[in-house]
C-alpha cells in the first residue's frame, strides 16, 4: 500500500472507531454489530466471518470487549499502528463524555430531556442489534449446518435463560469446534 | 502517590475482568469503594447509572469518572490508561498469533465453533436491551399493558427502516434519540 493511501486508511480507521465508540450504548456486544456494519458492510475491510472470529477473541481476552475488538480490527487493517489508532478512537469518546459529566453529574442524571433522548436511543440500539442478529443468524441457518445452528440455539438458551458464564460457553463451543475438525479429519484419513 | 495507585488499581480491573461489561462491576466496586474509599457506595451507584446511560465500556467509564474525581484530568488519563493497558498487551499478542496461525485447520475448527456462539451472545445482549427499552427497569412482565408503546413504536420503525433501506446504524440511533426526546417529553 502506498504511503498516501495508508494515511487515508488510518484517518478513516480513527474516525470510524471514534464514531462507533460514541454510539456504543449498553457496552460489550453492541459494538460488534456496529463494527460489522461499518467495517464489513460499508468499507469491506473485513468479511462477516472474520468479524465473528475477532469478536470471539475479543470476548475471551481480559478487559473491555469494545477495546479488545478495536485492537483486533485495527491490527487487521493496519498492523500495530492501526491497533494504536483504533484504541485511541475507541477510548476518546467515553473519556471526553465522562470527564464532562463528572463535573456536573447530578444535574445530568436528573435532566428530563437527556433521559428522554437516551430512552429513545435505547430502542434504536435494540433495533440495530436485532438487524445484525437477523443477518448473521440467517446466514448460519442458510448454511444448513445442523451443528452450527444447534450451537447457536443452545448457546443462546445457556447464556440468556440459564445465565451460564460467558467464558464457559466460549470454551465449550471452542472445544466442540476442535473435536469436530479432528473427527472430520480422521474420517477423511480413513477414507483414503 | 495517587497516580500510581490509580494506575495499579485500574490495571488490575482491566486484567481480571474477563467477559467485559457487568463482569467488571464487582471488581471496580472492590477496588474503588472497598479497598481505596475513592467513592462512597452512593457515588458508585450513580457512576453505574451514568455508565449505563453514556456510551463506552463500563470499565473505561469508571476509570475516567474515578480519576476525574480523585485527581482531575491527569487522574482520568492515568486511570484509563491503566484499565486498557492489559488488554493492549494481551490482545495484540493474540492478534499476532491469530493472523499468523488462522489457516491451521484446528484453529479454523475452533473458530467455526465459536462463530455461532458469538451470534447467540449478540442476540442475548439484544434481547436484554429490547426488554429494558420495552418494560423499563422493572423488567419483563406478562402484562401487555406494561409495555412502553413509544419504545415499541420506535423499535419497530427503526427495525423496518434498517431492513428495508439499510442506512447507517448511527443515523438510526440518532433518529431514535431525537424522536424519543420529543415523544417522551410530550408524553411525560
Amino acid at each position: 500500500m502506498e504511503k498516501k493511501k495508508s494515511w487515508k486508511v488510518l484517518l478513516q480507521l480513527f474516525v470510524s472507531t471514534f464514531y462507533i465508540s460514541a454510539f456504543t450504548f449498553g457496552g460489550g456486544y453492541v459494538i460488534i454489530p456496529l463494527m460489522k456494519k461499518k467495517f464489513a458492510d460499508e468499507l469491506h475491510w473485513i468479511d462477516d466471518e472474520e468479524m465473528l472470529n475477532l469478536a470471539a477473541i475479543a470476548q475471551s481476552s481480559p478487559g473491555a470487549v469494545a477495546v479488545n475488538a478495536s485492537i483486533l480490527v485495527g491490527y487487521r487493517v493496519a498492523g500495530v499502528v492501526g491497533a494504536a489508532i483504533s484504541i485511541l478512537g475507541t477510548v476518546l469518546p467515553p473519556l471526553i463524555i465522562i470527564s464532562v459529566i463528572s463535573l456536573f453529574y447530578t444535574a445530568f442524571r436528573t435532566n428530563a430531556i437527556v433521559s428522554a433522548v437516551l430512552k429513545g436511543m435505547q430502542s434504536g440500539v435494540a433495533a440495530v442489534v436485532a438487524d445484525v442478529v437477523c443477518n448473521l443468524g440467517g446466514k448460519i441457518v442458510k448454511d444448513r449446518d445442523i451443528l452450527s445452528v444447534l450451537v447457536m440455539i443452545v448457546a443462546f438458551v445457556a447464556n440468556y435463560i440459564l445465565g451460564v458464564n460467558v467464558m464457559l460457553i466460549i470454551l465449550a463451543c471452542g472445544v466442540i469446534g476442535a473435536v469436530r475438525t479432528l473427527f472430520v479429519h480422521g474420517k477423511k484419513e480413513g477414507a483414503k | 502517590m495517587i497516580f500510581l495507585e490509580l494506575l495499579w488499581s485500574f490495571m488490575q480491573i482491566g486484567l481480571f475482568s474477563v467477559g467485559g461489561g457487568m463482569a467488571a462491576m464487582p471488581l471496580i466496586q472492590n477496588q474503588v469503594v472497598t479497598l481505596h474509599g475513592w467513592l462512597t457506595l452512593t457515588e458508585f451507584t450513580d457512576l453505574i447509572t451514568i455508565a449505563e446511560m453514556t456510551p463506552g465500556p463500563i470499565a473505561v467509564n469508571s476509570a475516567t469518572f474515578v480519576g476525574m474525581r480523585i485527581a482531575g484530568l491527569p487522574g482520568a488519563l492515568v486511570a484509563t490508561a491503566g484499565c486498557i493497558l492489559p488488554s493492549c498487551i494481551i490482545v495484540s499478542l493474540l492478534a499476532w498469533l491469530y493472523f499468523r496461525y488462522q489457516n491451521l485447520s484446528i484453529i479454523q475448527g475452533v473458530l467455526g465453533g465459536l462463530r455461532p456462539a458469538v451470534v447467540a451472545l449478540i442476540a442475548s445482549a439484544g434481547v436484554s436491551i429490547l426488554l429494558l427499552a420495552l418494560w423499563g427497569e422493572g423488567g419483563f412482565t406478562m402484562n401487555v399493558q406494561d409495555i412502553n408503546l413509544i419504545a415499541l413504536g420506535l423499535f419497530a420503525a427503526a427495525f423496518a427502516v434498517l431492513r428495508i433501506w439499510k442506512p447507517s446504524p448511527i443515523l438510526v440511533m440518532t433518529g431514535c434519540g431525537v424522536l424519543g426526546g420529543i415523544l417522551y417529553t410530550l408524553a411525560g
